[in-house]
């Protein structure tokens, strides 16, 4: 069983966001990147878990980006994995990255593929599912766990107001969060390792984004807090209902 | 032309979030000069959906197969798109959940559409099809133009507040061709957490954090949250620890929520914490700390002992619903 795992280069969580030219770009001046936590601690430690158990045989990692992407890359071959690939393109918007991928997937042939269940900068949610339908795949989203027998994914995912289980033959795409592995630190072997193992940089596709952001804004600021005495709950219940108007 | 929604419904009754969906078609028709034509998928009786008309639907598009009772992207998806093809939809509206989020992307994709996931405004027309977004878990917003001939939105619920007009819809039944690949995807077990309010639909919502010290003190939580008919939720060590399940995750690497009201109990509001609900409308903290973060994100504070505080709101939410 071959798996591909989706990369995406994320801000650090803790970055300060900022905006530059005019409020139209990310500044990325002193911004750390990151793998984004959906993909690293559930995406790509599952697959390295099923790989462990000799379930899989192949994990792949495959991100789109320019040169800059690939410190990210490198950090996913250090948690484990046999092949980076990074598809070297700008990574536009989540129809181009969905379509790069799905592209080069269809050329290697995965049983799964795997991807968080968003990225924490632009929070689409949507690459997996893109790539489902550009591989005519099944596809589930907002897995906690995951589980392949005999050629079928045992899958937990997230419902509304609960969790339903699910069964499906691959392949399959899944997209992955919380509950489905703990999350894992690179060790020096698997630093060293990460050195010599292929990272293959692939043309891109011949595909246009359909979409762009034009301009980005940051919050209005709240306007200051009104601290309300521990005694008088009856004035915070009041100004809940009055002034606030959400009781 | 015309502005499709797929609506969602529990057992035939549509849900608040889906007719929210329906008045967001409505408006974007409105300023196009179409009509909306709403998509719902399953048993539904006619008259729910004739009344969906009263929210600005014209007509109703009902795919009814049986085997559409467990979801399947892959289905929805052949069903909007057999909905897109017979309407000629220029613009196709979903809810950013579970299934909007599975069955959007598959349509864009498939129809080589932009996409603007978790829309919280109307699409600004003057600029051609410029649409606001969440962005960085909620620390700031884009503003995504859609350059693609067709273009599909998932909305976030609790953007606009739903209003009740007057008309009715008519309703047509939806033939749509499936295979079996379809339905692959099978369900083997459903796990609903009882009695509990969707946090993800929750207009309240009660939180906790480290400062409740532990699983055992979430009960005058739950007392304030049932008084209110609130949701509850937790921050990222609370999860962590197991104190609560981690669906209850609010945060940048949990939920994103944006609710009315949002009670942060114990919660100092570390910036990942922050990310996840500063689209609340109205932020209460509760904290005994006077240094946390979360009180300068706040609209209303209160200082102290959380186990004492709680229960005293719980007992003035009691007593403010007697007298209302």
């Amino acid at each position: 069983m071959k798996i591909l795992v989706c990369i995406c280069p994320v801000p650090d969580t803790t970055t300060k966001v900022a905006f530059a030219d005019n409020n139209t770009h990310f500044s990325t001046a002193g911004v750390t990147f990151i793998i984004n936590p959906y993909d690293e601690w559930y995406a790509l430690v599952r697959a390295l878990e099923l790989k462990e158990a000799g379930i899989a045989t192949d994990v792949h990692m495959i991100t789109v980006g320019k040169a800059d992407a690939e410190p990210v890359i490198r950090k996913a071959l250090a948690l484990g994995g046999d092949e980076a690939i990074r598809i070297d393109a700008e990574s536009g918007d989540t129809y181009s990255v969905a379509a790069q991928i799905a592209e080069y997937a269809k050329s290697v042939g995965y049983d799964l593929v795997l991807c968080g269940k968003e990225s924490i900068d632009y929070n689409n949610g949507s690459v997996g599912a893109m790539i489902a339908e550009l591989l005519d795949m099944n596809y589930i989203g907002f897995a906690a766990k995951l589980d392949v027998a005999s050629g079928v994914a045992t899958v937990v995912r997230e419902i509304e107001g609960g969790e339903e289980t699910d069964t499906c033959a691959l392949p399959l795409v899944v997209s992955c969060q919380k509950g489905m592995s703990e999350a894992r630190i690179p060790n020096m072997r698997g630093i060293m390792a990460a050195r010599t193992k292929p990272l293959k940089v692939v043309a891109p596709a011949a595909i246009s984004a359909v979409s762009s952001i034009v301009a980005y804004e940051m919050p209005p600021a709240k306007s200051g807090v009104k601290m309300i005495s521990a005694d008088n709950m009856d004035e915070l219940v009041s100004l809940l209902h009055n002034e606030a108007k959400v009781i | 032309m015309s502005v499709l929604v797929l609506v969602e419904h529990t057992n035939g009754a549509f849900k608040k979030k889906s007719l929210e969906a329906v008045q967001y078609a409505a408006h974007i028709a409105k300023e196009t000069g179409t009509t909306v034509t709403a998509v719902a998928v399953g048993n539904v009786g006619d008259t729910a959906m004739q009344e969906l008309g009263a929210y600005g639907a014209q007509k109703v598009l009902n795919a009814a197969d049986a085997r559409l009772e467990n979801f399947s992207s892959r289905a929805y998806t052949k069903v909007m798109l057999a909905a897109a093809q017979k309407e000629g939809a220029k613009v196709i509206v979903g809810l950013h959940d579970t299934v909007g989020k599975a069955v959007s992307p598959r349509l864009a994709a498939r129809l080589q559409a932009g996409l603007v996931a978790g829309a919280v405004s109307y699409p600004d027309l003057s600029k051609g099809f410029v649409v606001k977004k969440t962005v960085f878990s909620g620390k700031a917003f884009a503003f995504v133009s859609i350059t693609s001939d067709i273009k599909v939105i998932t909305l976030m619920p609790n953007t606009y507040p739903v209003v009740k007009g007057e008309g009715s819809a008519s309703v047509e039944k939806l033939d749509v061709s499936f295979s079996d690949a379809d339905f692959a995807v099978q369900v083997k077990e459903v796990a609903k957490a009882s009695g509990a309010v969707p946090l993800s639909e929750a207009e309240l919502v009660v939180s906790g954090g480290r400062g409740m010290k532990g699983p055992e003190n979430w009960h005058v939580l739950e007392d304030l949250a049932k008084e209110l008919g609130a949701a509850t939720a937790c921050s990222r060590p609370v999860a962590d620890s197991h104190w609560r399940p981690h669906n209850e995750h609010v945060g940048q690497t949990g939920g994103t929520i944006r609710p009315n009201l949002y009670i942060a109990v114990g919660i100092s509001g570390a910036i990942q914490h922050l990310a996840g609900v500063n689209g609340s409308k109205t932020i209460v903290v509760i904290n005994k700390d006077p240094e946390a973060p979360f009180f300068s994100a706040a609209n209303y504070g209160v200082l102290g002992d959380a186990m004492e505080i709680v229960p005293k709101l719980t007992e003035a939410v009691k007593k403010f619903k007697a007298n209302h």
